[in-house]
């Protein structure tokens, strides 16, 4: 809705301005799907193989329409922001995700309880449903940034299935401040595989949680243990959803509802270490870091993956106006950018060798050729730094700044 | 009593309404705000760059 005073001469602009990429966000809706489809294809194929559709989904198909369908840096005009963000249609894009995911979660307790599927059918199915879980989590995240209090609920709601409700806590208040630091469980550092940086980010993030909502329970004057605590509430949110599915479809559906959770979540966190991979903010005089800028974010403006995932690789932005709605979020140029969109790069972090092949000269060259200035794992400090030069700029700077 | 606005996002945080989610109870004088209190919508700032909201 543009205000009733907005200048007449940007009247007929927004009016001609459309947005592209409004339709193809329903496509969003095709991912809680995901497991329905693998039934699908079993069935009109009689493969059971058919079963692991949704990584093939993610891994396969996805990063093959990057390639074939490329990036878009288009950016609505400013004129259309205000109406973009108000235009409540793309809110429910992200809202129908829910009942959608839910549904497919019965589902597939429901098949996994049947006994018609054979166990590596089953475990393709829980991984599927996991690919569901991972990315329900930054619909989660899309939800979790806004003002308004029904949204964050429906965050919370989104997170169940993977148990990951302490992410909407540690993201929003832990991860946004500390992004491109060592401090930042979330943000991975140059020499750290993804191996590495699972166990500490999902530890490190827990913590984090519990430590931000003790001390706002402490200002309080409330309890710990309460319902007030907004991580132990999420957390009751998942108990009483597993339990509800034990009841309905027997306790052997367990092992796969802790299966899929483990698969969602490390998804999700095979995502945080793209986002800002080697990157670190410098410190001012005073010693606090300087703020968030859009360099300490990697970016992509691969179509398929930005469809799928609500803008969130353009992620520069979103650090710099975490309240932006994803349909209003903008590229911008001279950015840290990598070589392909997240599905493509999320298999070369599985593959730690061709993550560092890639990865590390562009960490280096975003510095102008000094390593010093990147965010380094400590235990490969030495390494790093005998393999890249100490000296800063002593290899031809190619970078900006 | 006084305001003061995130620079980075809308939020404003009023002396006399406070934050009670976040602890601070409505009248809760802005000099009793932790400086390293973070916007509680953005998480951008921290109370120290809000910028004071005259009246």
């Amino acid at each position: 809705m543009t205000s009733a005073t907005a200048p007449a001469a940007q009247a007929p602009l927004t009016a001609a301005w459309s947005d592209p990429k409004r339709y193809l966000w329903l496509l969003g809706l095709v991912v809680p799907l995901i497991p329905v489809i693998g039934w699908g294809l079993a069935e009109a194929t009689g493969l059971g193989v058919m079963w692991w559709f949704g990584p093939a989904f993610v891994f396969g198909v996805i990063p093959l329409l990057d390639m074939a369908i490329g990036k878009d840096s288009a950016n609505p005009p400013d004129s259309a922001i205000e109406w973009l963000e108000q235009d409540r249609y793309y809110r429910w894009c992200t809202y129908l995700f829910l009942p959608l995911q839910f549904a497919s979660l019965a589902f597939a307790c429901w098949m996994w309880s049947s006994g018609d599927l054979a166990v590596l059918e089953s475990l393709g199915l829980a991984l599927s449903v996991g690919m569901v879980g991972g990315i329900a989590i930054n619909t989660a995240h899309e939800l979790g940034h806004k003002r308004k209090q029904a949204e964050r609920w429906l965050s919370k709601i989104a997170l169940a299935q993977t148990g990951y409700g302490h992410f909407f806590i540690e993201h929003n208040r832990g991860h946004h401040v500390r992004v491109a630091t060592p401090e930042d469980p979330a943000s991975s550092r140059m020499g750290e595989s993804f191996y590495a940086f699972l166990p500490r980010t999902v530890w490190g993030s827990l913590k984090s949680a519990l430590h931000l909502e003790k001390v706002r329970l402490g200002r309080m004057g409330k309890p710990f243990v309460s319902v007030h605590n907004d991580v132990l509430n999420a957390w009751a949110m998942t108990i009483v959803l597993f339990a509800a599915l034990t009841v309905i479809f027997g306790v052997e559906i367990l092992p796969w509802l802790a299966v899929q959770a483990v698969v969602g979540f490390s998804l999700l966190e095979v995502v945080n270490y793209l986002e800002h991979y080697g990157l670190l903010r410098g410190k001012r005089e005073d010693g606090r870091y300087e703020l968030t800028r859009p360099e300490h974010s990697w970016n992509s403006e691969n179509v398929a993956s930005n469809v799928f995932l609500y803008h969130l690789q353009r992620h520069s932005d979103h650090h710099a106006n975490p309240l932006r709605r994803y349909q209003a979020l903008r590229a911008y140029e001279d950015l840290p950018e990598l070589p392909s969109g997240y599905a493509t790069m999320i298999v070369y972090a599985y593959l730690t060798p061709v993550w560092r092949r890639v990865m590390d000269p562009k960490v280096l060259a975003h510095y102008g050729g000094d390593v010093t200035r990147a965010n380094i794992q400590p235990r490969k400090r030495e390494r790093l730094l005998a393999k890249y030069g100490s000296s800063g700029g002593a290899r031809p700077a190619s970078a900006r700044r | 009593m006084a305001a003061y606005r995130c620079p980075a996002c809308e939020y404003v945080y009023e002396e006399e309404a406070g934050e009670p989610r976040e602890g601070f109870p409505a009248g809760t004088p802005w000099s009793d705000v932790p400086d390293d209190w973070t916007c509680p919508d953005c998480a951008v700032r921290e109370k120290v760059d809000f910028e004071a909201v005259s009246a």
